[in-house]
Parts: C-alpha cells; sequence; structure tokens
C-alpha cells in the first residue's frame, strides 16, 4: 500500500477529531499503519483545529508537510481556505460550505467574505467537493452528525485506501449504540450527495 | 499482542500499566493530563491513582509510596515541574527504592502554556537522567524502561514528551501482559533522611553514576548511528528525529544520524562513535540546545575539532515548535541540495480565530457583573490560570495580568501597594483556589492589603478536560470525598467579608462586588455556577422580532453563539447553552428562551 495522507480541518465542537480516529481506525482494520495528530488552540470550542491522517507512514512524523495531503476534508468554509497550502498539487477536497464566523469577525475586528473564499478554493486545487453538510445532517436528524456526513462525502469520492464497507463498520465501532442510526444515515446522505456531485462534473 | 490507535499519552500510560506501576498522581496540565486519566480508565483494580492538589504533593506523595518500594509515576506539564521543583531537587539526592518515573511534558509552540521552558534542563539541573520519545511507539517501550533503570539506580527518571507526542496518536502493538510489581513496604533507614553530611556523600554518588548511566545509555536502542556519510553528521532528539528521516527520504539524501534518546547523559559511548570522522554536525531538538552543548562539550573533552551547529551557531531557532518544512529545509541548505521552492497564490484575508470562552460559559457572566460593576472606578483586574484566562478577549477584555497558578490574588496586592488609589480584583479558579491560591489569600488577610478575590467556582477543572478536585466531593478513584467548602476555607483564612453568589442572577451579581469591593480590607465573592460541559443546557434562547440589530448583545458579551450573519443578529441553536446572560443585555427585550426538549 502507498502512502495516504488526509487533512481535516474545522472548529472546535464540530467532530474534527472523532471523524481522523474513525478514518485511522478503518486504515488499521485494513492492516494499514496510522498515525494521527491534532492541532488545537486553547478553547474548548470555536478555534481552529486541524487533524491530520497519515496512513502508511511508519517512517514519518505526525503532520502532513506542506503540499503533501492527498486530500483535505474541510468542516467549514474558511478553515478549508487557511488549508489549502497543506493540500498537494494533485489533491482533492471536501468541502462543508458551513459558515462559521467568529466573534471576532460579528465585531468587525476581522474579515469573513464567502465568495472570495470559496474563489480562492476553486482557484488553488484540482478536485473540489462542496458540500452542505449543516443541512444534511439536520435531515438525517442531528446537525451534530456533520462529521459523518463529510466521512460519507470523502468516502464517495474513491481515494481513500479502504472501502466503503469498512469505513462504515469503523464509524459502527467506535459511536455509542443509540447514535448509530443517525450515523448511519448521516454517512449514506452524504455519501450520495457526493456521487450526484460527481456524475455531473 | 493487538494493534491500537493510541494517543502518546495513552500509550505511556498503557506501557506503565503493564510495568506494573502501582501508584499514580499529578495534577492536570496540558499537555499531560490524558495519561493519569487513561490509567484510571484502565485500571486493573490495584492501582492507586490520584488527582493531588498540586504538583508538588504530587510529587512528594508518588516519592513517598517510592520509598515504600512501590512503582509511582507523577505526572505534571512543563510548568508544573516549577512548582515541584522544591521536592523534586532534594529527592535527587534521597532516591527511591520502587521504581519512580517523573512525566512531564513539554509545550513547544506553545500550544498552551506561559512558557516554553525545557525540562531536560531540570534532568540536567537535578542530575536525573531523561528519555525523550520521537513517537507515540516509542514512548510505549520508553516508559516500560524507565522503571527498570530507575530501580536500577535507584533515582527517579524523567519521561519527558512533547505535545506532539502526548497529542499524537499511532497504531501500537499492545502487549497485555503485564508485570506483577510487589510492594516492599517502608523499611525504616537513616537514607531517607536528608541531613547536611548526607547530602555531601549523596552529592558525591550522583555525580559519579552519571558516568554509568552514559554507559547504560550507550547499550540502549533508544540511541543509535545510522547511515553512512563520513564527513556530514545529523544528531536529532525527540521528535525531531523523525522530521530528519522523512526528510533525508524525501531529499534522497544518506548522512550519519545519531538518534538522541537520551539527552540526559549524554550516551558518550554512541557519540564519540558517531563523531569519529566528522567535520560536522548539525543537530535538531526542539526548545533549549541541550544536545547540543552535551556534544560540544565532549568535543571539548576529547580536543575534537568538529563544528557544531544548532541553535548557538543561528543555524536553528530556539524559539517554537520545529517543523518537517523547517527541518527539510536545514536539512537541504547543510546538505547542499537545491530544493524547489513553493510559489503561494495569496489567499484571500480569512477571520480569525481567538480562544473565546465557550457560549453560555458562566465566567463569561461574572466578568460582565464586574465591569459593570467598576464601571467608572478605577480598576484593575488581575487573572490566573484556567479558562477564565481568556477572559482577556475582546469585548470582555478582563484580564489584566496573568503570571502563574496562584499568582493573580499575590500579583493584585503587589499592584495595591504601589497603587493605593485603585480598586484591585483578582480572579481564580476553584482547581486553582486549591493548587496554591490559598497562600495568597493568607498573604493579604496577614498583611491587611485591601483587594477583592473574586472565586469563579464552575465546579470541575474545566480547561484541561474536567478533572474532579478537592471542591467537587468526588476522586478520581470514583469515591465520594468530603467535599472542601470554599467559603468555609476562606473563613478559616480570616476574611471578614464573604459572599457567595450566582453570577447569572445578574443584577445580584453587580451588587455583590460593589459591595465587596467598597469593603476596607481583603474580602472575597464566590461565584458559583457551573462549567457547560457538566449539564445538558435547559433553554435556548433565539432573537425574536422586537431585534434593532443594534448588535449590543455582541459588542457587550461577545458570546460565540451570537453571530450577524446576512445582516441580521441571530443566535445559533447547536451552540447556546442557554445561560441568559444575552436577555440581560438586550435593550429591547428581543431575546427569550423556550425550554429545551
Ligand atoms: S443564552 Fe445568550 S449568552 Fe447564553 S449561551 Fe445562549 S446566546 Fe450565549
Ligand atoms: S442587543 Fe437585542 S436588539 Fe440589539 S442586536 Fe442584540 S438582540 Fe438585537
Amino acid at each position: 500500500m502507498s502512502k495516504f495522507d488526509i487533512l481535516i480541518s474545522g472548529v472546535g465542537g464540530q467532530g474534527t477529531v472523532l471523524a481522523s480516529r474513525l478514518i485511522a481506525a478503518a486504515a488499521i482494520n485494513q492492516g494499514c499503519f496510522a498515525r494521527t495528530a491534532e492541532t488545537i488552540g486553547m478553547s474548548q470550542r470555536g478555534g481552529c483545529v486541524v487533524s491530520h491522517v497519515r496512513i502508511d507512514s511508519q517512517k514519518s512524523g505526525s503532520v502532513i508537510p506542506l503540499r503533501s495531503a492527498h486530500m483535505l476534508i474541510a468542516f467549514e468554509l474558511a478553515e478549508a481556505a487557511r488549508n489549502i497550502p497543506r493540500l498537494s498539487k494533485k489533491g482533492c477536497c471536501i468541502v462543508n460550505t458551513q459558515v462559521i464566523k467568529p466573534v471576532s469577525a460579528s465585531l468587525g475586528n476581522s474579515h469573513y467574505d464567502n465568495n472570495e473564499i470559496i474563489k480562492y478554493i476553486k482557484d488553488n486545487s484540482q478536485e473540489v467537493y462542496f458540500i452542505d453538510g449543516y443541512s444534511l445532517a439536520e435531515k438525517a436528524g442531528n446537525v451534530k452528525a456533520v462529521n459523518v456526513v463529510l466521512l460519507g462525502a470523502a468516502t464517495a469520492v474513491g481515494k481513500m485506501p479502504f472501502t466503503k464497507e469498512i469505513m462504515q463498520d469503523a464509524i459502527i465501532k467506535n459511536v455509542p449504540q443509540k447514535f448509530r442510526e443517525l450515523n448511519q444515515k448521516a454517512f449514506e446522505m452524504g455519501y450520495e450527495a457526493t456521487v450526484k456531485l460527481i456524475i455531473k462534473a | 499482542m493487538s494493534k491500537k490507535l493510541l494517543m502518546g499519552n495513552e500509550a505511556i500510560a498503557l506501557g506503565a500499566i503493564r510495568a506494573g506501576v502501582n501508584i499514580v498522581t499529578g495534577y492536570p496540565g496540558t499537555p499531560s493530563t490524558e495519561v493519569l486519566e487513561t490509567v484510571a480508565r484502565n485500571n486493573p483494580g490495584d492501582i492507586y491513582v490520584e488527582w493531588s492538589v498540586n504538583e508538588k504533593s504530587a510529587m512528594e506523595v508518588a516519592a513517598g509510596a517510592a520509598y515504600s518500594g512501590a512503582r509511582t509515576m507523577v505526572t505534571m506539564k512543563q510548568v508544573g515541574l516549577n512548582v515541584a521543583s522544591d521536592p523534586l531537587m532534594s529527592l535527587a539526592y534521597i532516591g527511591v527504592k520502587g521504581g519512580m518515573v517523573i512525566l512531564v511534558a513539554d509545550d513547544p509552540g506553545p500550544f498552551s502554556s506561559q512558557t516554553e521552558q525545557d525540562t531536560r534542563h531540570f534532568a540536567r539541573y537535578s542530575n536525573l537522567p531523561v528519555l525523550d520519545p520521537s513517537s507515540p511507539e516509542e514512548a510505549y517501550e520508553m516508559i516500560q524502561y524507565a522503571f527498570e533503570l530507575s530501580e536500577m539506580v535507584e533515582l527517579p527518571v524523567f519521561l519527558r514528551p512533547t505535545t506532539r507526542i502526548c497529542h499524537s496518536c499511532a497504531t501500537i502493538d499492545l502487549d497485555e501482559k503485564r508485570l506483577e510489581h510487589k510492594i516492599e513496604g517502608f523499611v525504616k533507614d537513616p537514607r531517607w533522611v536528608i541531613f547536611p553530611s548526607l547530602a555531601y556523600k549523596k552529592h558525591i554518588h550522583i555525580e559519579k553514576l552519571q558516568h554509568k548511566l552514559s554507559d547504560i545509555f550507550s547499550d540502549l536502542s533508544f540511541n543509535k548511528v545510522e547511515g553512512k556519510d563520513v564527513r556530514l553528521g545529523v544528531a536529532a532528539s525527540g521528535v525531531a528525529y523523525s522530521y530528519v528521516v522523512e526528510a533525508l527520504e524525501k531529499l534522497n539524501a544518506d548522512v550519519k544520524l545519531f538518534k538522541v534518546g537520551t539527552p540526559y547523559p549524554l550516551p558518550s559511548d554512541v557519540a564519540s562513535s558517531f563523531l569519529e570522522e566528522l567535520d560536522e554536525v548539525l543537530v535538531f531538538e526542539e526548545l533549549d540546545p541541550v544536545v547540543e552543548e552535551e556534544i560540544i562539550m565532549l568535543c571539548a573533552s576529547k580536543q575534537q575539532k568538529i563544528r557544531i551547529l544548532g541553535k548557538k551557531t543561528g543555524h536553528l531557532p530556539f524559539a517554537g515548535e520545529y517543523t518537517f518544512e523547517l527541518v527539510y529545509d536545514a536539512l537541504a541548505k547543510y546538505l547542499n541540495i537545491e530544493i524547489e521552492e513553493f510559489e503561494n497564490t495569496l489567499a484571500p484575508e480569512l477571520p480569525v480565530r481567538q480562544p473565546v470562552l465557550c457560549a453560555g460559559c458562566p465566567h463569561r457572566a461574572s466578568f460582565y457583573a464586574v465591569k459593570i460593576a467598576m464601571k467608572s472606578q478605577k480598576a484593575v483586574f488581575t487573572g490566573d490560570i484556567g479558562c477564565y484566562t481568556l477572559g482577556n478577549a475582546k469585548p470582555l477584555d478582563m484580564v489584566d495580568t496573568c503570571l502563574c497558578m496562584g499568582a493573580g490574588i499575590t500579583v493584585a496586592q503587589g499592584i495595591k501597594r504601589a497603587q493605593p488609589d485603585t480598586k484591585h480584583i483578582a480572579f481564580i479558579g476553584d482547581s486553582t483556589f486549591f493548587h496554591t491560591g490559598i497562600p495568597g489569600i493568607v498573604n493579604a488577610v496577614y498583611n491587611n492589603t485591601d483587594i477583592t478575590v473574586v472565586i469563579l467556582d464552575n465546579s470541575t477543572t474545566a480547561m484541561t478536560g474536567h478533572q474532579p478536585h478537592p471542591g467537587t466531593g468526588k476522586t478520581m478513584m470514583n469515591n465520594i470525598s468530603e467535599k472542601i467548602d470554599i467559603y468555609g476555607m476562606v473563613k478559616a483564612c480570616g476574611v471578614k467579608h464573604i459572599v457567595k453568589g450566582n453570577p447569572l442572577d445578574f443584577n445580584n451579581a453587580v451588587d455583590i462586588i460593589k459591595k465587596a469591593a467598597e469593603y476596607k480590607g481583603p474580602s472575597v465573592v464566590i461565584f458559583e455556577a457551573p462549567c457547560i460541559a457538566l449539564f445538558k443546557p435547559p433553554v435556548k434562547y433565539t432573537i425574536n422580532e422586537n431585534c434593532k440589530n443594534c448588535k449590543k448583545c455582541i459588542t457587550d458579551i461577545g458570546c460565540p453563539a451570537i453571530s450577524f450573519i446576512d445582516g441580521k443578529v441571530s443566535i445559533e441553536p447547536s451552540l447556546c447553552y442557554g445561560c441568559g446572560l444575552c436577555t440581560n443585555v438586550c435593550p429591547f427585550n428581543a431575546i427569550g428562551g423556550e425550554e429545551n426538549e
């Protein structure tokens, strides 16, 4: 198996860390070696969070170097743009279009321009899928399932070094019993939405 | 054997359990916290685990147990080691019987610390050996060896992972067989009493031991020399080693590489064989040039003329976390390999996400109440270490100083002495109050210094992930214990004006502060309201049609649940914790609550 590096970026509270663990669990079930690393600031919620997942990376550090990630899964629009520099020129990215405005932006001390950001993302990645994960998670039953919606979306792209079944299995094994159905639904919805995007493109 | 994805801290904990650790103590501090928590979660039943009141106590409890032949581990972060440094220095002389590991996590970057101090200096300072893992896998091996080593030389041993090790995960082959470590019990012996005459003898002993340790370390696989270039060498310790290996692969280069797993004492034999025939060495290590200096001294003692490059020569930076990119660039330059520069398309201006108090955090209400109460008066607000340090962010802007655990109360006293005509209000959390807050209050009473201390009691140690403390009435062993009452404690310290209140009962909270600040002499306000992580929001608030979009709710309190999107102020339901503070702020009654299902 060749190395595969996945970067997950988002905002504290969105479940990015769990998503990275689920991917790593799937990789291990496939017989791969996996590493992950998280970069989390001081706040419990609302700060930038970046998770690195490196598959078959025995002889590497846990942080994905700049311009090297094979895939970027961004949980928030601005956080997608912030992390594009780690994505390889040939990599693909899945972007949740949800916007989480920090207090600094609401206070007018910092800038948040959706259109500019979207343009920048498009200009700097070869393959990009914009997904409204928030609405899909809402439809699946809980906005908190947005992380699993995005895992579904990322799996649909068909580049991860394991099958859809192994990914689903890792999710089911690692979430509490009472959320299993919700997560399964969320995963399928993210998967379907992305398949549609791929067919259109 | 089983393969599992484990965080470095979890690997260390499971390694300690496998090594038969009997007693684990500590004080929470990012990035070290999960070590003790993982031991508690995986406790086979016979390990005693406690969160101590501070690092000094934790170190002393672990030492006492190790005197008795138990295998013990004490956990903390780098700044916590300062608090424990008093027992540490003496313990290095006294030694231990059972294996004792001092786990101190360093935080290059720093991601969540006041300093970037390097624990390896403490190892050198106290003459205690230190192991420096380069990956979570290695940390799992090293912790097990650390107990063995400690028993062999009868000294405590440091394991010093950094944030990148503590909070990274790796696939680890877990060996579930556990060593049984029998505790022999305390045997009375003059060796446990530190007298000046004993100290002198011990000093000679530990200085001599350094050579023996260096020899022991030279035989370990944690230290090794790889590669073959005979002119250029690279030495790397800790996580920097993994960056070097990855960078060499990408550069397709081969150098003589010295992996340093034990920065102090330096394994001289391995180091000497590495240095043979080299002209130059580049040293990679995060934070201070500990290995670099050890190598320079080794060369000097052997009168070897080798150029040692690193921090001291300006080839690498002292401060900050090392990254793959930094190591890659420095290596390419050193080896004279040309690398292509990345061209960068300019990113649009992106929003800044500063660390802020959570939506619904009761500290926001406390800070806001004090702010309103002190309006139009001259006041200085001293802060402390914990979530509430985030009260410094705009728009609250209520933390003027922050030094170290417990210092808010004493710093306020200092400023008061220099600036008597100002009101001085010190904020401190409940866990920090027990940690080192009490002596400060005693000091204010004893010297009758007119300050107001606001204890923000949210019933937990929130910033590090909700650990219990003496005020919560719970222990890490899941026992219910006697709750230590903060009010009673403050009273016993001799404070005459003490008031308890709920910061979310807003007008009353403002009143309480006004009265406490008016009181001549030390006064204490205890604001009690639980951290939002401890309960489910009972009410959700929404903005109704009365809203005039004046944004006062945003500009006054800065709750992250309230934002201005598409020209309208709105509350994000998945974030609101129903604290109701915003309803006190809105001048138009535009915020209403409804019960949460
Ligand atoms: S009630 Fe208001 S201040 Fe409290 S969490 Fe909800 S939006 Fe924020
Ligand atoms: S303070 Fe009240 S009126 Fe002003 S923006 Fe906020 S909700 Fe609307």
